[in-house]
């Protein structure tokens, strides 16, 4: 029994992307996830949020986080598609927010606990919808610690 | 012979990913435009000033240049996600304008978001004229 519930925590711990050095966009991303979604934003791993999340981001796109995002229906179908099968299905992986922000998960405020608010704020960053503000791998799904590189710092170089 | 080319650009585009180089485009939209207004040409001025012009529509996209920067050939930047965006100009990157569908749908979503309204043919030919400049 013990045992089990060992394998039981390292099974749970292993689906979690505790530290997500890798977040590559999931083999089956249909070419539409990077020309309508990937043009305004870095094509998010499908995995940082979860199924319902996805689904409220999808329902409405003509309100896309100040933008009108709007797909037509076979588009938004394959891309809906695509997020839930790969979406979270850990709680801690689910917005806090309305709308739904994948920076407003537990576990993204938890990996992002040591980053200062000027960071977040500085112009070369913008937002934080801007992975690759700091992650200078992210567009290649790549989110080591040691690619990363703080605004401030690189002020300082 | 009078046949709108535009959509026969994109019913072209949608059956066998037809491409069109920038000046087929833009020609296209200047026959569009002409039907409307008579001996339209496209002018690159005036896509300029397009370009630069200050819509105030949104506050966070109030012009083109608020992501594409004052110049469509330089490396521009979502003014909300401040993702990197690829020049406008084909001079820099080649494969701009040329896929109808896709410059129609960016025309339709951006037009909307920065003009509050979808560009007329004849904005579109300026602006392609403007664009590709020099190239």
């Amino acid at each position: 029994m013990k045992t089990l519930s060992w394998f039981a925590t390292l099974g749970l711990a292993m689906a979690l992307p505790a530290h997500a050095d890798r977040l590559p966009l999931p083999a089956d991303a249909p070419p539409s996830y990077q020309a309508e979604c990937g043009t305004c934003h870095l094509p998010y791993p499908p995995a940082l949020l979860t199924a319902t999340d996805w689904k409220r981001v999808m329902g409405a796109l003509d309100r896309h986080y100040g933008d009108n995002a709007t797909l037509d229906e076979p588009t938004r179908r394959e891309i809906a598609a695509f997020l839930l099968r790969h979406a979270a299905t850990h709680n801690s992986m689910a917005a806090n927010s309305n709308p739904p922000r994948l920076t407003s998960s537990e576990w993204f405020r938890r990996e992002h606990r040591r980053v200062p608010e000027s960071s977040w704020k500085d112009p070369d960053v913008k937002s934080s919808a801007n992975c690759g503000g700091c992650h200078t791998k992210a567009e290649a799904g790549s989110f080591r610690e040691s690619e990363i590189v703080l605004p401030t710092s690189r002020r300082r170089l | 012979m009078n046949v709108p080319l535009l959509p026969m650009l994109l019913l072209a585009g949608a059956a066998t990913a037809w491409s069109a180089t920038p000046r087929e485009l833009a020609q296209s939209y200047t026959a569009e435009a002409s039907r409307l207004i008579p001996g339209f040409q496209g002018s690159a001025q005036r896509g300029a000033e397009f370009y630069a012009r200050r819509f105030a529509v949104s506050s966070h996209l109030p012009a083109c240049s608020a992501c594409h920067t004052d110049s469509p050939a330089r490396i521009g930047r979502h003014a909300v996600t401040g993702k990197t965006i690829q020049p406008l100009s084909p001079s820099a990157v080649a494969t701009r304008f040329s896929d109808p569908a896709k410059v129609e749908k960016w025309f339709r979503r951006n037009c909307t978001e920065v003009l509050g309204r979808e560009c007329s043919a004849a904005e579109k030919a300026d602006f392609i004229a403007f664009a590709t400049e020099g190239t």
